[in-house]
């Protein structure tokens, strides 16, 4: 960095320049005027040439010890001082002082009659003395041309005139020459432009779409490099602020340190840590989503660590952001009577887009806030095009940045529109990009923030439900049905309903279990029962068994004694040796014997 | 450069304007535009006003605030202090008649 600043100081071959310290002017031209010669300043009525003129020669003579001389050809000297007094300065003190020299030079073609050949040598004495009564560095012409109505001869006069210029730059003044133009293809009504070789700019005041801008063009520099836009600038009662359209680069530091959003479960979303300091947040989202509210936490947790805020109220009145934020718990008030919280509202309308821009850089430049909020941008919109709407907030976010300021911007999206699509198209140029959203079910609205991107830092990819209660904006449990987020009632009657599921899971799974219990018992019953039947049977049949014996022996004895009584073979029945046999036999002998007994 | 007074007798020639005529004349350095202007000056009031005027010359090279007060810019400039008629006259006063006009004196019938 040390090296590059360098080489750009030596790499330029040097012009001299004298300061006009106006804020902006000096930038944009590398440092002001050309030194010892004279710059023309060229403008429609009211495009503010005076103005530029006299706060060239205030600075000059309060900031840089070069007194001036004003030569004015049109206001008179009390009227000069009003003027001045509305730009904050005390031009008679400052004649008092010696440090600036008034001259009114006031001749009315009604009472001139020319006869012949003259000269401007009063007009040269004039100054020339002027110069020599306060040391003047700068001079300053306002409007030489007055001259051409009210002097005969317009040959000599031009002649005259650049004769003068010749000769103030040979005194080595720095001038200032304004001129009116009347037209705009050209710079002056009686082209003195040809004699004004080194720096002319051209001041214009236009109005578009009933708004008003002051622009300023640095039409010609000779032998210096200069912006070539058209800047715009502002006129107030600081004087004139001129703002460089496009910054200087994209060089500014990027700082590590994080802020909290003022949210916990927010800063949550944003690994637990919130923004990083120094970045540009955006919170977009359609009519009612709690974008205030959001950034009403975010400044009252900054003001809570004893930082600044600024916040520009393009909608409400600062009471009425006081009084809402009340009601989610947020008291914004203390910290505007502590100082460290200063609203700026206006209706963007008030003045044109550039003038919102140049408040903007004043407010944060005289109150060095720590936190920016800007709520919301898209009201700048109702003034402005896009495209300068999103050129204002490229400076403002460069500008924020160049500070380390961490701002936060709310946008509001148009219903029906693209919720991803930001109105004034400016999400580039953000950090981190919050979307707060509301979600439309089942009857009601809720409302939903995720994060969109963030620079830099792990988040969260999920889409939050957050409610605003009286203790502020506190982000609910996620809630995630089949059809995604679930929110509000739908989100509590989806909870409800899994409750009740899962109640009615346990108590199926109960019931099974008794169901089993109960088959058990029914099985075990059955099994008593069979083992039962069982046991009848075992018992039946040996009941027929031991009868079935009893027969036998009943029949065996029936046969013995028939045998007896037949007087039959009795040795059969005896040996135990042959009782197979004899059993065969005997069967045979039972078969014959039952033929014989049923015979 | 000097101030030049030519004090006239105070009386009358003709009846009508009895009054002196008042003129400065202001120069700057003797240039040759500043000298022609004085003597042309000179050349008419003896021819008009004989008797009846002062003239004052003012080198503003010498008496540079002096042009504020008159509100001088062009050179030569002369002023019509007295009578009281708001008049400038620019230039060189080669052109006479332009001149009487403008000092409020008739030209020739």
């Amino acid at each position: 960095m040390t090296r590059k600043t360098k080489t750009r100081q030596t790499s330029f071959p040097k012009l001299p320049k004298a300061l006009t310290g106006i804020q902006g002017f000096d930038e944009i031209t590398g440092g002001g005027l050309p030194l010892g010669r004279p710059t023309l300043i060229s403008g429609g009525a009211g495009s503010g040439k005076t103005m530029f003129a006299l706060e060239f020669l205030v600075r000059g003579a309060m900031q840089f010890s070069e007194p001036g001389v004003f030569i004015s050809f049109e206001e008179t000297l009390p009227d000069l001082a009003r003027n001045a007094a509305s730009l904050g300065f005390n031009l008679d003190r400052l004649v008092a002082d010696k440090k600036l020299f008034l001259d009114h030079i006031s001749i009315s073609r009604s009472e001139i009659s020319g006869t012949g050949e003259f000269d401007l040598d009063g007009l040269f004495i004039r100054i020339a003395d002027a110069v020599k009564q306060v040391g003047a560095k700068r001079v300053v012409l306002d409007t030489i041309e007055a001259l051409f109505g009210e002097l005969p001869n317009p040959g000599i006069l031009r002649a005259e005139i650049r004769r003068l210029f010749g000769w103030l730059k040979q005194k080595g003044l720095t001038t200032v020459i304004t001129a009116e133009r009347d037209r705009p293809e050209r710079l002056t009504r009686h082209g003195i432009e040809e004699f004004v070789s080194d720096c002319v700019i051209v001041l214009d005041h236009r109005i578009r779409e009933e708004i008003s801008t002051r622009r300023l063009r640095v039409v010609k520099y000779r032998g210096s490099t200069h912006g070539t836009n058209e800047y715009p600038f502002l006129i107030d009662e600081n004087g004139i602020s001129v703002l460089p359209i496009s910054s200087l680069g994209l060089d500014h530091a990027a700082p590590n340190a994080r802020i909290s959003t003022g949210i916990d479960r927010l800063d949550g979303m944003m690994g637990g840590k919130g923004f990083f300091r120094g970045s540009s947040i955006l919170l977009s989202g359609t009519a009612g989503t709690g974008k205030t509210s959001v950034s009403a936490h975010f400044v009252d947790a900054a003001c809570r660590r004893g930082e600044r805020c600024l916040y520009f109220a393009f909608e409400e009145s600062p009471r009425q952001v006081v009084r809402n934020m009340r009601s989610i718990g947020i008291d914004l008030e203390p910290w505007v009577k502590k100082g460290l919280l200063r609203f700026h509202a206006a209706r963007p309308t008030y003045g044109g887009i550039e003038e919102i821009l140049l408040v903007a850089h004043k407010h944060i430049g005289s109150f060095r806030p720590d936190v920016v909020v800007v709520d919301p941008i898209t009201n700048l919109l109702t003034v402005s095009t896009l495209g300068e709407v999103r050129s204002m907030l490229t400076r403002l976010v460069d500008f924020l940045k160049t500070q380390e300021i961490t701002a936060v911007f709310t946008s509001l999206t148009a219903t029906g529109g693209s919720l991803e699509a930001t109105e004034a198209d400016v999400s580039s140029l953000m950090d981190t990009w919050l979307l707060l959203k509301a979600i439309e079910v089942g009857g009601e609205r809720n409302r939903a923030v995720y994060v969109l991107k963030s620079r830099g830092m792990e988040h969260s990819n999920q889409i939050r439900e957050f409610v605003l209660t009286n203790d502020g904006l506190r982000l609910l449990d996620v809630y995630l049905g089949p059809d995604g987020v679930l929110t509000g009632s739908a989100r509590m009657s989806q909870e409800g309903r899994e409750r009740a599921e899962s109640t009615s899971r346990r108590q199926q799974q109960e019931g099974r279990g008794r169901e089993l219990d109960r088959k058990r018992q029914i099985f075990e019953a059955r099994m008593t029962m069979l083992r039962a039947e069982f046991e009848v049977e075992e018992a039946n049949l040996q009941r027929s068994m031991s009868e079935a014996k009893l027969l036998d022996a009943e029949l065996l004895q029936d046969r013995g004694q028939m045998v007896r009584s037949r007087e039959a073979d009795v040795l059969v029945y005896k040996g135990n040796g042959a009782t197979a046999k004899g059993n065969g036999d005997a069967r045979k002998g039972n078969g014959q014997a039952s033929d014989v007994r049923t015979r | 450069m000097a101030k030049e007074k030519t004090t006239p007798p105070a009386r009358k020639w003709k009846p009508k304007p009895p009054k002196v005529w008042k003129l400065r004349l202001y120069v700057a350095g003797e240039s040759p535009k500043s000298l022609r202007a004085v003597t042309n000056l000179k050349v008419l009031c003896e021819e008009h006003l004989r008797g009846r005027y002062q003239i004052e010359v003012i080198d503003l090279l010498d008496k540079p605030h002096m042009a504020r007060g008159d509100q001088i810019v062009a050179i030569p400039t002369l002023v019509v202090k007295l009578p009281k008629i708001v008049r400038k006259i620019i230039g060189d006063l080669s052109d006479a008649d332009r001149v009487l006009v403008g000092l409020a004196l008739e030209p020739l019938g």
